[in-house]
């Protein structure tokens, strides 16, 4: 099971090390640093290294890399599942995971570890149950810990914890009980250059935030349940119920949860909403190359596309570029070659574009490459795979609930080559 | 210094800090000379004397900050035991938070201060008395953890306590610490019957507590392979499924694990498919992927589940990109053994440009495996798209990926030729070279389909820099010399440079040279003189003059090339024609797939690290742990004849039999032919050459294997003492054909049993079994082929033995074993061959070699295939020798339930040459006088007693060899109760 973790920022400082079984030497990590010089970036190192007596696990997020140090045969996705589990955690705790943040709050985060494992198997990973047993630090408790010399840990069991609805703990009081549900969609997809889709898929989720009294039941039904095909529940979720009569039934969490996540794979007709058109050339002659995209709605069932930023990695011969956009802002970094531009919202009358030139290096031969769009964009109030939900019912508590459900739609990995 | 001391006298406890601070200053300056280490030094003993001072302190807040600010600094790697007495000296409170806090400090510390922690050990009982659980978990936790002998003697009883306490979070936190005792000192845990205690908490109510338990233990069983820790039966296997569907996610990862090292037969494990932790999907395929050998296909079931795996699969590949990679990974072994539960999932692996490169790397390595008729445009556009990437590593791996398609899709190879061609249009240097390296497998794979493209390969001969891209240009130079006009030309522009070359390219240039010589003689015979010059005076010059450059020099291949070629031209130009231009075969689809035995073994493994090695744990897990090897559970009978290996007669249809049967003829022809036929080894030799003792099997018995073949004619004298073998063994193979469908009269046959598994012989499985027909001994095998090769040249031996057993002719594979096929034969045996006392009596080890190595295995055999027909004794004879043996060598045996009568037994026996001599009633029990003869002449005297309506005989021996009593008393088990 997982034996030790090092915390590491991007210039190869451990700054915190836990150990849960015997103390490993951070000399360990040299293997891991082995492996990040020869991997040119960050996210190219690999995720399991084998060293003579050890195994390294790494994620890499926030611009932090998460090393687990394990010695036996373990299910690496089970600790790599795990480390997301803790950057995840501090997020929540902190609203931010970075360096700085953790290291402020090195006790607490040494507390939770202890907390989330104990000799390498997994305790409490709930978010909620973790937070009853651990307090997290707000400015409001630091002052009143300071004043009344009380604590920020827990003395008592988290009720919830054993019960048979391990996830939501008694006693809950609400004075005004709402529950809101997001539809997040995110639409991954590649256009080929003549701008067919070649593969496009939704991943989906249901993120709900609940505060109802008591213990309440919920009952959740969708117009079209079908569409669901392949999708993974809370816990809380009763299969059963879903597998029968396709109706998601269950004792909420108190709080933010993620109620469930689907996937629409790509043998759905998946609907794109946007198009881009590009002209990128270059020619073999000249230093100066021709450079215009437009962006423009596709199949957005009338709803505004917001938030749309246009990146592109534009080959090492690219010197600059000179382009003016029809609206946005855009910027150029001729050391990392990416261009980005921030269009914000869609006018379907008046399509933004970006046109203008690109400097090539003289006498060198025109780049072999051809660079790739990837497209950020959201859609308020629209889910793209036509989920719709049908209506929400609360049992075993008398008060009546307020309800919300919200949709969105967003870019995911949405590329378009040319 | 000296002033700031005379002006604060007053204050006594700066003074004091002063003077401390001087002290350790002065320490300090001795050992270390750099200022400005020093001054780090200073400051952090500073520190260390600050924080000391405040832990000290009485006001409660001040001493918890310190004891965080103790813990902020052990965290990021600073030496902070030297606090120890006086943190230890703050666990006895009722803050929790401090108390949480000093733990912490100690499962650190502990270790490197063993006797200052048993200060904590009357604390640590005292809290496990706690009426709050918390605390009492807490105190069970933090006492596992501190990894000091002392500690853990005063550990037992609170533990045990904890382990029935009455609250779940306590046995679920104890249940994990017996697994952190064990780890500490195994002898203790097992002494205090901690390990039943677990066990029990298997059925524990609550799932929380079953999960931790079933972790404990697989943790546990992994540094005790053969403990039969987690034996599961039926019953138990229902409490974990109950429990598998009400406990935490990492809980199921446990129990599925541990579900998986099991067989049953249940579909609940579907529904954990649906589930958001990614390591719960896989452990839960794992356990469908081990089932689902056990179903046939043609039930409706097996299609549903095929469905239901896809698209947890799929899903995996939308996390992180870690996640992503280790999913890969498993998925590539999954789509190796059951591709069809992806095949419709193609799109899902086509590579965003963004992917870490590992994760580009591995979709299209499966991207490939996937590739069908059905997909091939789709797959072959992207690949090409994937070759104008910027990232040279995936570019290349991309141009060898359309190689690759065309290989394995036939229909595809056209349209894969012209990709390519476009590519090498591109003049990338690095895509041309690796189309051209590509482009050579196609060639080979299709032999005369697309010369067409040569011209255009030829134009960018000079572009090509790498070795590999050189020498397959060379290859195609040489192969198609007689189309290239200018191909002399070509190859003389790459012999300038012959010296700087590496040793890949020289020995293509080499063969392509010779090659084209053949072709044209006219008007090449400078040029192969040359290279060949080149190639074997290299050396000879580099034995004169031992500065020249090492390169040239450690090059034995090339010069051994030369030479080869050289003679073959010099001595017989028709046959160096037939030898260089022979036909080549044709390269196999895939050469990267994973063994199938290993595969299956990985497949086992599903989930962990094992799989994203694609190695088996054994060949990577640390030390000294053993390791279990698992394999996946046989097909039912009742699956599909053509599809299992294991049923597939395809090995030995009915037609070939006659083949089997070695004709007198034959034989002789075939002693005669040795250095023609396979390389078999001779027996005659064999029983010679043998006298080295028990490592004859390494030694000269090898040697006989190997060199079976260089011998031209056994030495005459040993022929006869082989003749009388084969017509035997001949008859008796005839016999050997009816003995499937009903025993003749022959002796009993046991059922095959698997002698070699194809694990330990690099594919090749044997299983088998001794026979006994009307006189003669044969040794029926069953040889299946599970690697991915063709197996050819086999030959067997066995190593001297208790009764002198031997092979009594080759071992007869006619036909060369392609892979997944079968091939039954039935060995005949003699009983001339030379003789040494094994132990146990019976055991025969044997050497098998084909064309890939030599593999041993030891068996036993029965050993009533050594009584001979001959074996019944003449009554008066009977008696005077039983009289005659003395008494000591009379042994008693039981033999238990056996239902049979007197008559019954007496005709079983008799069939496999146990002769009743006479036969008795002495009040009420029938007594059997019977006698046999072993081939060597040894006789045994039997009396068995039956007693009717008691299943349980008793049978005496006696015999001037008593050593054999207990295999005979065996023999005559295995015979009555079979």
């Amino acid at each position: 099971m997982i034996h030790s973790l090092f915390l590491i920022n991007s210039s190869g400082d451990i700054f915190l090390e836990k150990h849960w079984k015997s103390v490993v030497s951070r000399s360990v990590c040299d293997y891991f640093f082995e492996a990040q010089e020869r991997a040119t970036e960050a996210e190219n190192v690999p995720p399991v290294i084998p060293t003579p007596h050890h195994y390294l696990l790494s994620v890499y997020r926030h611009k932090i890399f998460f090393v687990a140090v394990i010695q036996t045969e373990v299910p690496p996705l089970f600790v790599i599942e795990f480390l997301h589990r803790v950057v995840d955690t501090f997020q929540d705790y902190f609203g931010v995971c970075s360096e700085p943040v953790i290291k402020d709050n090195v006790v607490v985060v040494y507390e939770v570890l202890e907390e989330m494992l104990d000799n390498g198997f997994p305790l409490a990973t709930e978010s909620n149950i973790l937070k009853e047993l651990i307090k997290p630090p707000t400015i409001l408790r630091t002052v009143v810990n300071t004043i009344t010399g009380s604590t920020n840990v827990g003395d008592q069991l988290p009720t919830g914890q054993l019960s048979v609805v391990p996830w939501r703990r008694t006693g809950v009081k609400y004075t005004n009980n709402e529950a809101y549900f997001d539809v997040i969609e995110e639409i991954d997809a590649i256009i080929d250059k003549s701008g067919s889709t070649i593969t496009a898929e939704i991943q989906g989720v249901i993120d709900a935030c609940v505060k109802l009294t008591g213990m309440p039941d919920l009952t959740l039904s969708f117009m079209n349940p079908r569409l669901l095909d392949d999708v993974s529940f809370h816990p809380c979720v009763r299969f059963k119920r879903w597998e029968s009569e396709r109706i998601l039934s269950f004792i909420p969490p108190d709080g933010n949860f993620r109620l469930l996540s689907y996937h629409v794979s790509a043998q759905n007709l998946v609907a794109i909403p946007v198009y881009v058109k590009h002209g990128i050339s270059f020619r073999d002659s000249s230093s100066l190359g021709r450079f215009e995209i437009t962006v423009g709605p596709k199949q957005t069932m009338g709803k505004t596309i917001e938030g749309v930023i246009v990146t592109s990695q534009m080959p090492k011969g690219v010197l600059n570029m000179s382009l003016t956009p029809s609206q946005g802002t855009h910027t150029f970094d001729p050391v990392t070659k990416m261009l980005s531009w921030d269009v914000g919202k869609i006018n379907p009358q008046k399509l933004p574009s970006l046109k203008g030139t690109m400097s090539l290096q003289a006498g060198a031969s025109k780049p072999d490459e051809n660079p790739t769009i990837s497209l950020q964009f959201k859609i308020q109030q629209l889910a793209i795979s036509g989920l719709k939900v049908n209506r929400l019912d609360m049992y075993g508590e008398k008060y009546k609930p307020f309800k919300g459900i919200k949709y969105m739609t967003k870019a995911g990995k949405f590329q378009v080559r040319t | 210094m000296a002033r700031s001391r005379g002006g604060k006298t007053d204050h006594k406890e700066p003074c004091a800090i002063v003077l401390g601070l001087l002290f350790i200053f002065v320490r300090l300056a001795v050992v270390r000379r750099s200022p400005c280490c020093l001054f780090a030094c200073l400051f952090w003993s500073w520190e260390i004397f600050e924080l000391k001072a405040e832990l000290n302190s009485d006001k409660k807040e001040k001493k918890k900050e310190a004891v965080k600010k103790v813990i902020a600094s052990m965290t990021v790697g600073k030496d902070v035991s030297a606090l120890f007495p006086d943190v230890v000296n703050c666990m006895q409170t009722d803050n929790l938070e401090l108390k949480k806090l000093v733990y912490l400090y100690l499962m650190n510390y502990a270790k490197s201060q063993p006797d200052m922690a048993i200060m904590a050990v009357n604390t640590f009982v005292k809290d496990c008395e706690d009426p709050n659980p918390l605390i009492r978990a807490l105190a069970v936790r933090t006492m596992g953890c501190i990894r000091v002998d002392k500690i853990t003697e005063y550990l037992c009883e609170p533990l045990r306590k904890c382990l029935k306490d009455e609250d779940p979070y306590v046995r679920k936190t104890a249940a994990v610490c017996v697994a952190k005792l064990h780890d500490i000192n195994a002898q203790l845990v097992e002494d205090q019957g901690f390990l039943d205690t677990l066990k029990d908490l298997i059925s524990d109510s609550n799932p929380m507590v079953v999960a931790n338990a079933v972790a404990a233990l697989s943790e546990i069983a992994e540094s005790h392979p053969s403990s039969n820790l987690l034996d599961l039966n039926p019953q138990s296997i229902n409490k974990l499924l109950t429990a598998l569907n009400e406990c935490t996610e990492w809980g199921q990862i446990f129990i599925l694990d541990c579900l998986a090292n099991y067989a049953p037969k249940d579909d609940r494990e579907a529904q954990r498919l649906s589930h958001a932790n990614s390591a719960v999907v896989l452990s839960a395929v794992k356990v469908l992927m081990k089932f689902m050998e056990m179903l046939s296909k043609d039930l409706d079931y097996y299609g549903t589940l095929l469905k239901k795996l896809a698209p947890p699969l799929v899903t995996l590949l939308s996390a992180e990109p870690e996640l992503q990679y280790v999913a890969l990974r498993n998925i590539n072994l999954i789509v190796q053994k059951r591709p069809e539960i992806l095949k419709h999932e193609m799109k899902v692996f086509f590579v965003k440009y963004n992917d870490p490169i590992y994760v580009k790397l591995e979709k299209l390595d499966i991207m490939i495996r996937l590739a069908s008729q059905a997909n091939i445009a789709q797959v072959l556009a992207e690949l090409k798209e994937y070759a104008t990437e910027v990232d040279v590593d995936f570019v290349r791996k991309a141009v060898r990926a359309i190689g690759r398609c065309a290989i394995k899709v036939e229909q595809s190879a056209e349209r894969c030729v012209s990709t390519l061609l476009d590519l090498i249009q591109t003049k990338v240097n690095y895509v041309v070279q690796e189309a051209i390296v590509v482009i050579k497998d196609i060639f080979r794979k299709y032999p005369n389909k697309y010369e067409s493209v040569i011209a255009t390969l030829c134009e960018n001969l000079d572009s090509l820099d790498e070795p590999e891209a050189r020498a397959a240009m060379i290859w195609i130079v040489g192969e198609y010399a007689e189309r290239i006009d200018n191909a002399d030309e070509l190859l003389e522009s790459f012999l300038e440079g012959f010296h700087d070359e590496s040793t890949q390219v020289q020995l293509q240039l080499l063969t392509a040279i010779v090659k084209l010589f053949l072709k044209k003689p006219t008007e090449t015979q400078e040029l192969v003189q040359q290279v060949l010059s080149l190639a074997t005076q290299l050396l000879c010059s580099d034995f004169m003059d031992f500065s020249s450059t090492p390169k040239d020099s450690d090059n034995p291949d090339l010069r051994d090339r030369g030479y080869i070629y050289w003679r073959l031209l010099s001595t017989d130009p028709v046959a160096a024609k037939e030898v260089v231009l022979a036909e080549k075969p044709l390269i196999s689809e895939e050469t990267d797939l994973i063994e199938p035995t290993l595969l299956d073994e990985l497949i086992c493994y599903i989930g962990t690290l094992a799989s994203v090695y694609h190695k088996p744990p054994s060949a990577f897990v640390e030390g000294g742990r053993g390791v279990v090897h698992k394999s996946l559970p046989p097909r039912t009978a009742s699956s599909e004849s053509a599809e299992s290996p294991e049923t597939a007669p395809a090995g030995a249809p009915p037609g070939e039999q006659p083949d089997v049967i070695p004709t007198q003829g034959d034989l002789l022809g075939d002693l005669l032919n040795l250095d023609l036929g396979p390389p078999v080894s001779g027996p005659p030799l064999a029983t010679t050459s043998v006298q080295m003792g028990a490592v004859d099997l390494l030694g000269g018995g090898l040697d006989s294997l190997i060199g079976g073949s260089n011998f031209t004619a056994p030495p005459a004298a040993a022929v006869p003492a082989n003749l009388g073998a084969p017509m035997g063994s001949g008859l008796s193979d005839l016999f050997d054909l009816t003995s499937s469908v009903g025993t003749l009269s022959g002796s009993y046959v046991a059922p095959k049993a698997v002698w070699l598994p194809a694990m330990k012989a690099k594919g090749l499985e044997i299983s088998g079994t001794f026979t006994r027909q009307v006189g003669s001994i044969s040794m029926d095998l069953q040889l299946t082929n599970k690697a991915l090769q063709v197996m050819t040249d086999f030959a067997i031996q066995f190593n001297r033995n208790s009764f002198g057993l031997a092979p009594a002719a080759p071992l007869q594979v006619h036909a060369p074993l392609s892979p997944n096929q079968t091939v039954e034969i039935s060995l005949p045996l003699s009983t001339v061959g030379s003789v040494m006392k094994m132990e146990p009596l019976n055991n025969l080890q044997v050497a098998v070699k084909n064309n890939i190595d030599v593999f041993y295995f030891s068996t036993l055999y029965p050993l009533h295939i050594l009584f001979v027909e001959d074996g019944k004794m003449d009554r008066q004879m009977f008696l005077a020798t039983w009289k005659d043996i003395p008494n000591e060598n009379e042994a008693q045996f039981q033999i238990r339930d056996c239902p049979l009568n007197a008559e019954a037994v007496s005709s079983r026996l008799q069939s496999s040459n146990i002769f009743t001599v006479a036969k008795r009633n002495v009040e009420g029990q029938d007594m059997l006088y019977q006698s046999l003869k072993l081939t060597n002449g040894i006789w045994v005297l039997a009396e068995l007693r039956i007693q009717p309506g008691n299943p349980s005989f008793t049978l005496s021996l006696k015999c001037r060899a008593p050593e054999v009593s207990q295999h005979v008393c065996q023999a005559y088990e295995t015979i009555l109760k079979n």
